[in-house]
């Protein structure tokens, strides 16, 4: 029971990542028809968004200190951060600290920006031309922005701490009234999983109860007669982009801490986001996120010890199997709408 | 002539040509002289240019004239090499029996996955030949450790069986070969500050190639290429008809999976390992845009993609800053140190950047490839310019490179 529960937690936050990938990708497909390639992209470059802001607040210059001496005797010189001579030193450190959760402020505005640049600049021009043509110029950019990045950060993953007060590990077991140190689980995850539930809520709640999200909403069922109402359904469309960006950006920005961000990992994401929005069914939010989470919850119940005793290597291939079911079995995906992609 | 029309014979004669002259036309710079480095004429670069060339081939028979975008390729070539490598180890190192089983081997499984995945189209085909490519690939490295090797992969080692091979001598090391002659030995022909390097490998990959250009041409051209270029425009339609599409959509896929295992079986005999990386998603990618990049549809077009690929992943990527200043050292100093730093992020280990611009582009502007524009270009000088308006549309014309 405890290792069930165990692995139930271990993969909701996989699963919330996958869920807001998967949830960015079906809103640009569902609005703007688009296969969208460099989705994967557009979460490394959240995550690399938390690296910079990381960076810029400890900048620092170097003063001479003239309490510490080195072993010559003479005084020491002491990188110090700028912030702390705005800020004095503990409040610097508390802002030092805590720069991963500050940079979703800044991740918003700048992914917004990146998402409205890439569709009113590249993928606007794609809507008329096959499915095939996207794919492949989507493919391309993601290739370039991943090597812009590169040049800049390098190829090593560069770790960025959580705040310290979310490093420790929270005793599950003990909560639940099972024995403790049975079922531990990192702080940090916790927070992820709540992030993600947070964000895609709002996702759902904007589109269902704000009269933007209404328009969009009819837009994705039929554009045309939206348009005609005198609706400029396109701008519309521009700026869900620009939100679809985000939440894969802020996906990026908080799974920072989890796994350390390289240049490469939107791509790992990026063909487990697709298999997410396939099993869940192309153009569905809602089978979207669902699939996000089963399929992270399936993958660390497949990577069980008690099942690879069974089934070795069942955990690198479980979402991949099941996609191929599901595909074969429920073509449009679990919650998957008639019509769309149906060629 | 080959039962081909003239212009096709002319096309192969002139692929053969260009092939078979390679190791002289990839060397045009002395040795010796500063830009030696862009010398593409030595036999590891140009056998990788006929292998994936075969690669590219094979895998336009599916793309190119179905319109079905696999994005998991690599797997065949990677069980294709798997093959050729246990036939090496258990069998001969001829290369002979190698690729025959690495064409045997991966026909059969694209059967298997072409079976499945052909269900489905469009986006949903591509991503259930991701699925099935990178679900080999993790089989690979973790469970079927036994028979790929996992993490270290596989080579031939002193002590296989090699049935059909004598006993080793002392100190001598297993190597490929085609009844005795080896696949790494070749001919050094210097004439003035120029060296040719001819090399059996290359040259028997070469072959392989033409056979495999041969047989693309006669695929596109017969009656079953014209179904598959028909289901490529309205699938539907052949369904009205009464035409099951199934039967030539895997046809196709089991072909270009075949052309995999040709290059996979060809990959091991030139360097006598096989490794799981060869599977992942990425060398899918590359296959992919190499076609893309030539001009998918089109005869030669893949060819001429994977060729440019490959030389600019060999020699870009050696281009580094020293090189780069020796380049600008007539410029002065404020200006060169500009030049060096903004070419600088496009070469050396910032080659792939160089390759997704270009892709970009021509996806962007010229979605025939390479060839569309070679098309445009030609048709700037020609005056016929109704004949060329009509093979614009590259996706649509695969008689682009007729």
């Amino acid at each position: 029971m405890e290792a069930l529960i165990l692995q139930v937690l271990n993969g909701l936050d996989k699963g919330s990542a996958y869920a807001l990938i998967a949830l960015g990708l079906t809103l640009i497909f569902g609005t703007l028809g688009v296969v969208n390639f460099a989705h994967g992209a557009l979460f490394m470059i959240g995550a690399f968004c938390a690296v910079t802001l990381n960076r810029l607040l400890t900048l620092s210059h170097i003063v001479v200190d003239e309490t510490q001496k080195d072993f010559l005797g003479n005084p020491l010189n002491v990188e110090v951060p700028y912030l702390y001579d705005f800020f004095g030193q503990a409040a610097g450190d508390v802002i030092i600290d805590w720069s991963v959760p500050i940079s979703i402020l800044v991740a918003i505005p700048v992914m917004m920006l990146i998402g409205v640049a890439m569709e009113r600049g590249l993928i606007k021009h794609f809507y008329k031309r096959p499915h095939a043509d996207q794919i492949l110029v989507t493919f391309g950019l993601a290739i370039v922005l991943q090597e812009i990045i590169k040049y800049f950060y390098g190829a090593n993953p560069i770790p960025t701490p959580a705040p310290s007060a979310f490093t420790g590990s929270f005793d599950f077991g003990a909560a639940l009234g099972f024995d403790p140190n049975l079922i531990i689980y990192p702080y940090w995850r916790l927070v992820y999983f709540a992030f993600a539930a947070v964000i895609i809520g709002a996702v759902f709640a904007f589109l269902q109860f704000t009269t933007f999200g209404m328009v969009v909403r009819a837009g994705m069922q039929d554009r045309e007669t939206v348009g005609l109402l005198g609706i400029h359904i396109d701008r519309r469309f521009t700026i869900m982009f620009g939100l679809a960006a985000a939440v894969a950006g802020l996906a990026g920005v908080m799974y920072t801490p989890i796994n350390s961000p390289n240049y490469h990992m939107g791509m790992d994401f990026l063909v487990l986001s697709f298999v997410v929005v396939v099993v869940g069914g192309m153009g569905s939010l809602g089978g979207a996120v669902l699939a996000g989470f089963l399929l992270g919850v399936l993958e660390s119940f497949a990577s069980m010890g008690q099942v690879l005793e069974v089934l070795p290597g069942l955990n690198q291939v479980i979402l991949y199997v099941v996609a191929i079911i599901v595909l074969l079995t429920r073509p449009r995906g679990l919650m998957g709408r008639r019509g769309v992609m149906e060629d | 002539m080959l039962s081909l029309n003239a212009r096709d014979f002319q096309l192969l004669l002139f692929v053969a040509a260009i092939t078979m002259l390679a190791p002289i036309f990839l060397n045009p710079f002395p040795v010796d002289s500063s830009l030696a480095q862009f010398n593409g004429g030595y036999p590891d670069l140009m056998q990788r240019f006929v292998i994936f060339g075969i690669f590219a081939i094979g895998f336009n028979i599916l793309f190119g004239l179905t319109g079905y975008l696999s994005f998991g390729h690599a797997a065949f070539l990677g069980a294709g090499s798997y093959a050729a490598i246990w036939m090496m180890k258990l069998l001969t190192m001829n290369i002979i029996p190698a690729i025959i089983l690495s064409i045997i081997v991966a026909g059969l499984f694209s059967l298997a996955v072409g079976f499945i995945s052909l269900r489905r189209s469009g986006i949903y085909f591509s991503i259930l030949t991701l699925a099935f490519a990178q679900m080999s690939y993790s089989l690979a490295y973790s469970v079927l450790t036994p028979i790929t090797g996992g993490e270290t992969g596989l080579q031939p080692k002193l002590n296989d069986p090699r049935i059909l091979d004598g006993e080793l001598a002392a100190g001598e090391t297993a190597r490929a070969n085609l009844f005795g002659l080896e696949m790494g030995s070749s001919y050094d022909l210097a004439v003035g500050g120029w060296v040719f390097t001819f090399n059996v490998g290359y040259y028997i990959a070469a072959i392989c190639m033409l056979l495999a250009f041969y047989a693309s041409i006669r695929i596109f051209r017969s009656p079953f290429g014209l179904m598959l270029r028909a289901v490529k425009s309205n699938q539907n339609r052949l369904g009205y008809t009464g035409v099951s599409t199934r039967p030539y959509t895997l046809a196709a896929f089991v072909i270009s999976g075949m052309y995999a295992g040709v290059a996979g079986g060809l990959m091991v005999a030139m360097d006598t390992q096989a490794g799981a990386e060869r599977m992942f998603w990425t060398a899918s990618g590359e296959v992919v845009l190499m076609t893309i990049l030539g001009g998918a549809g089109t005869l030669i077009g893949p060819v001429l993609g994977a060729g440019m690929i490959k030389y600019m992943e060999n020699i870009i990527s050696k281009i580094n800053t020293t090189i780069l200043e020796a380049w600008f050292a007539w410029a002065p100093d404020g200006l060169q140190d500009v030049l060096v730093s903004v070419i600088y992020p496009f070469v050396g280990k910032g080659w792939h950047l160089t390759l997704g611009l270009v892709f970009m582009l021509v996806v962007i502007f010229l979605p025939g490839g390479l060839m569309e524009g070679f098309e445009k270009i030609g048709g700037l000088f020609s005056r016929k310019k109704g004949k060329n308006s009509d093979s614009v549309a590259g996706s649509a014309s695969p008689a682009a490179a007729e």
